[in-house]
Formats: structure tokens, C-alpha cells, sequence
């Protein structure tokens, strides 16, 4: 009878297109998230308070307009780099240790729309964290953009944070909550200071300037500067933001891919 | 039979998952196949939850093959006529039940509307609850619900009634059989001897990651079937050597045996004039069940 035929093509064929798919995971991770604020706040306030009580009180950057600008870019990648590789990678680890991360492994899922899903959900709260800096760096310092640069500079903070977002994730698959929690401490701290974010790189010794233009870090920091200022970015900057993109897209999909989750269950 | 009967969903050949140094699962070769409705029955750890993590595409077998409607099960296309449970435990807190539904049901082409299955499931009065603040009982039934929510040809239930009172067990139990009715084959695990003896046609019975036994409920059934006997008696060897001993145990003067015919050896050990007292038979609880099966399927191999 037809049902074999019938049966091989519910198999392989009908499912739902992708973006509608997307588009109600990242509602239901936003939700998940803003129905616990604590989360929202921790990573909302600590950029703000680090611009405020590092650069505000040092009067010789705060009043400068151009080191004012410059320090309240930097804290802007922060911001977005801290929440990406923590929200993100703690919540992919401690989802693993769950059982709901399994079951929606077991329903027709693609690998990239569930990704792709909890980086937009992350990025989407990593741009909130922005706020209360770029609030701070208007009120209390002498940093100055122009409509065009802020639209512009948003814009490129946005894709340079795409590297943290997929090694957040990255890390997440790879490693324990536990364990994560260390790694992205660690991580974060290194590329922050490897990346210019807390002192600026004009003041690195050479060996450290050139070891920080390997940092996507470092990338972010000048992309997005150049957006601001409107100046024209080096060719290393986009080079090494690309390779960095790439790399963790690579090994993001990788490490989901071959996650199982928790093992004995 | 319909058509579908002779249709094979799900197959495993020769799978075998280890974990580290664990065999979860040891060389099992076993197929699902259009309109059955299965028991998969074992205590905990015998590896029937890694048996459907393996259907499920969630894990890859360390060696053997696996598939599901023709295809592996790590391909998420073929993952669009499957239905599961997640674990009660599984659903997010913070989500409201219809918002769980929700995102359930995204994931297949045609689903069955929230009111409809919370009416059929019974959870009608509790779509707007938080799932966090829901009874395990509840969570357990909404928990099954999702595993129909996307009208599957295979549903894969484990445990699912662990943790509810009789009249709901019951009332899940006959929605399981109304949907094997309209054509939906079902995978259903437990320790529960008594739900798959209430709902399975098939039984397969695993341990320690291997199929002991893979037949009809009856036959199954009849070759769990056991007793436990104790008594104290002066001549422990004699009590040994009766036909039907699949297992001992002395404990000081009174010795407890397994056998898999408490009349016949009864009788036997009254024809065979040896002294005993303080004679008790009980049926064997399913653990002891179990270990007949593992040591009459040795003495017979």
C-alpha cells in the first residue's frame, strides 16, 4: 500500500521553515531571561560602575574629549564582551547540565537555528548593558560622537561582538558551569587588558602592542572607534575581526554538534 | 493489520553505547515498526533512557547503526514525526505552561491546538501557570502532552507516569491506548511491571544494556512470573537440588529461594520428604523478577 511511501516522506521532508523557528526560540530565551532581572541587572551595572569609578575620577582622560571617547568605547566593547561571553557561555553550560536542553535536542531542531537563536537572545541583552555606560560617558565625562558616529558605532560594536558571542557559546558547549565560570574569567580579564579596553594600546610597550592586535578584543575596540570618529579602519582590524568571526563560528558548531549534554542518564 | 505494520520506524543494529568504561547499552539489535506499542521494561540504569537518547538523536551509538523513519536520527528532518517526554523536572521555570506548548509546537508543521491537548491532557486550569510553580504531578502530564503536541507517527514515553497518584496513572494510561488506537505507534518504558503489562502488546525487557527477552506481553509475562520461598530447614542441599531453584540465599537457619513455579515446587519439595519449617511464597518483586529471567536465559545459553 501507499503507506511506506507515505511514511519515507514524513521522514526526511515536511518541517517547519526556519525562521518562524528562530524567531519563537529567541522570544522564549528574551522571556526566560527578563523574568529573573537579577541576571539582567548584574551584567547591566558592572561596565557603568567600571567607567565610573576608573575613568570619571581621572580627571586628565574624563575631561579630554578624545581619551574620554575613546575610554568610554572601550568599556562599550566590555560591556558587550562581558555579557556575550558570560550570559552566553554560563547559560549554554548550565542548560547542558539540564534535562530541557536534551529534549529540545530531541525534537526537529537545526543545530545553527538554535545557536543562532540564543546568540541573537544574548546579543539583544548585551546592548541593554550598553545603556547605562554610554549614559555615565554623556553625564559625567567630556566624550563626544555624532548621531552618525553613535549609529555607526552601535552598528560596528554589534558585528565585532560576534566573535564573544560564538566563543560564549564555544565555551558553553565545551565545558561545565563550573569550569566555564573560571574560563571566562580568565578569558575576560585577558582580553580586556591584552585588548586595550582598560588601558589604552598607545601606552602598551611594543611587544604587548603587537601581541594585542591578535586580540579580537583589540579588533572591536578599533573598529569601533574608527565608526565613531569616522576614520578609516587598518586592514588588520578587519582581517583579524574576520578570522575571529569565522573561527569561532567554526568551532561553535563543532563543539554543538558534538555535545551530548550531561553523561549517565 | 494495517498496512503500517509491515512499515519500520525505528531500527537499532548491533548498537552499542559505552560511556568511558560503562556499557550502557551492549550490542542491541531490535526494531519498531508501524502501529506497535511496545514496553520497553528494566530497572533504573538498564539503559532504556540511553536507548531512546539514541533514537532520539540526542546521542550517537560508540558503534552499531541507528535509525529513525529511514535515516539517522541526528538529521533533524527525521526528527519531524517523532514525539518525546522531556523529564518532569526538564521545563523551563521561569515559562508559563501555554508558553512551553508554544515553543513545543513550533517545531512541527501540524500541530494540535493549545486548548485541545490541555483539554485532553487535563490541564486546562493551568496554561497560565508559571511551570516552576506547578506539582510533579502536573508538570508529569503536560510533560507527556508535549510528546503528542506535533501529531507524531512515534512517540517515545519514558516513565510516564513516575510520580502520579492511581486515577491519573489511569487516565494517562487510557489516553496512551486511545492514541495507539488512532494509528500512533508507542515506545513506553518503565520499571513499573504493571503499567506495561496495562498497555504494551510488545514487551522487551532489558539489563545491563542487553535484550533479555523481546515477545508478546503473555510470553514475557510468563517467564517473569516468580515467587520468593523461605523456610528453615536441617538440609540446605537437598533444597538446592528440587527442580525450578533459579536462585538461593541462606541467611543462618532460614534459606529464601527464587523459583519460577511456587506450586510445582512446593510440591515437589513435599514428595521429596525434605524437612523444612516456617514455609512462607510471595511473589517475587520485579527486581527478583528480573534476576530470574538474567539467570534462567544463563543456565539455558
Amino acid at each position: 500500500m501507499t503507506a511506506t511511501t507515505l511514511d519515507t516522506s514524513a521522514g526526511a521532508a515536511r518541517t517547519v521553515p526556519a525562521l518562524p523557528l528562530y524567531a519563537m526560540h529567541v522570544r522564549m530565551l528574551v522571556l526566560e531571561t527578563l523574568r529573573v532581572p537579577i541576571a539582567v541587572i548584574g551584567t547591566m551595572v558592572f561596565p557603568a560602575l567600571s567607567l565610573l569609578f576608573f575613568v570619571v575620577p581621572n580627571r586628565g582622560v574624563a575631561d579630554d574629549p578624545v581619551f574620554a571617547t575613546q575610554a568610554v568605547v572601550s568599556l562599550s566593547v566590555f560591556a558587550v564582551m562581558v555579557s556575550a561571553l558570560f550570559n552566553l557561555g554560563l547559560t549554554i553550560a548550565e542548560n547542558r547540565e539540564k534535562p530541557w536542553d536534551p529534549y529540545l535536542r530531541s525534537l526537529p531542531l537545526p543545530a545553527a537555528v538554535r545557536i543562532s537563536a540564543q546568540l541573537t537572545a544574548t546579543a539583544m541583552l548585551s546592548f541593554l548593558s550598553l545603556v547605562p555606560v554610554l549614559i555615565v560617558g554623556a553625564l559625567a565625562t567630556e566624550a563626544t560622537v555624532s548621531v552618525l558616529g553613535l549609529i555607526a558605532g552601535l552598528a560596528v560594536l554589534a558585528l565585532t561582538s560576534i566573535p564573544f558571542l560564538l566563543l560564549g557559546a564555544s565555551i558553553g558547549y565545551a565545558f561545565s558551569s563550573k569550569a566555564a565560570i573560571a574560563i571566562i574569567q580568565v578569558g575576560m580579564f585577558g582580553f580586556a587588558f591584552g585588548g586595550g579596553l582598560f588601558f589604552p594600546p598607545q601606552f602598551f610597550p611594543e611587544w604587548l602592542e603587537t601581541l594585542s592586535r591578535f586580540f579580537p578584543s583589540r579588533h572591536a575596540r578599533e573598529l569601533t572607534l574608527a565608526a565613531v570618529e569616522g576614520t578609516t579602519p587598518e586592514l588588520w582590524m578587519l582581517a583579524g575581526a574576520l578570522a575571529w568571526t569565522l573561527a569561532t563560528a567554526a568551532l561553535a558548531v563543532w563543539l554543538y554538534r558534538r555535545d551530548e549534554g550531561r553523561r549517565y542518564r | 493489520m494495517t498496512a503500517t505494520a509491515h512499515t519500520t520506524f525505528a531500527r537499532l543494529e548491533n548498537a552499542t553505547r559505552r560511556f568511558g568504561e560503562t556499557v550502557a547499552l551492549d550490542d542491541v539489535t531490535l526494531s519498531i515498526g508501524g502501529g506497535e506499542l511496545v514496553g520497553l521494561l528494566g530497572p533504573n540504569g538498564a539503559g532504556k533512557s540511553t536507548m531512546l537518547s539514541l533514537l532520539q538523536g540526542r546521542r550517537r551509538p560508540s558503534s552499531g547503526t541507528v535509525e529513525l523513519f529511514g535515516g539517522s536520527p541526528t538529521d533533524p528532518r527525521r526528527r519531524a514525526r517523532l514525539g518525546s517526554t522531556p523529564q518532569e523536572t526538564a521545563l523551563p521555570d521561569t515559562l508559563r505552561v501555554s508558553e512551553v506548548v508554544d515553543l513545543v509546537a513550533a517545531h512541527f508543521p501540524d500541530r494540535v491546538p493549545t486548548d485541545a491537548l490541555a483539554d485532553e491532557f487535563g490541564f486546562s486550569d493551568l496554561l497560565r501557570r508559571p511551570c516552576g510553580a506547578l506539582s510533579g504531578g502536573q508538570k508529569r502530564r503536560i510533560a507527556v502532552a508535549l510528546a503528542f503536541v506535533g501529531r507524531p507517527r512515534l512517540v517515545l514515553l519514558d516513565e510516564p507516569t513516575t510520580g502520579l497518584d492511581v486515577d491519573a496513572r489511569h487516565g494517562l494510561w487510557q489516553g496512551i491506548r486511545r492514541h495507539h488506537a488512532e494509528g500512533t505507534t508507542i515506545v513506553v518504558t518503565s520499571h513499573y511491571l504493571e503499567e506495561i503489562e496495562a498497555l504494551a502488546e510488545r514487551v522487551i525487557v532489558i539489563d545491563s544494556g542487553a535484550v533479555l527477552a523481546d515477545d508478546t506481553l503473555a510470553a514475557v509475562r510468563d517467564r517473569v512470573d516468580s515467587a520468593v520461598v523461605e523456610l528453615a530447614t536441617d538440609a540446605p542441599d537437598d533444597l538446592l537440588a528440587l527442580p525450578g531453584v533459579v536462585r538461593s540465599e541462606v541467611g543462618g537457619e532460614r534459606i529464601r529461594l527464587t523459583v519460577d513455579d511456587a506450586d510445582a515446587f512446593v510440591r515437589s519439595l513435599v514428595r521429596a520428604e525434605v524437612p523444612f519449617s516456617g514455609l512462607s511464597v510471595r511473589g517475587a518483586s520485579l527486581e527478583e523478577a528480573f534476576l530470574t529471567l538474567t539467570l534462567s536465559d544463563r543456565s539455558a545459553a
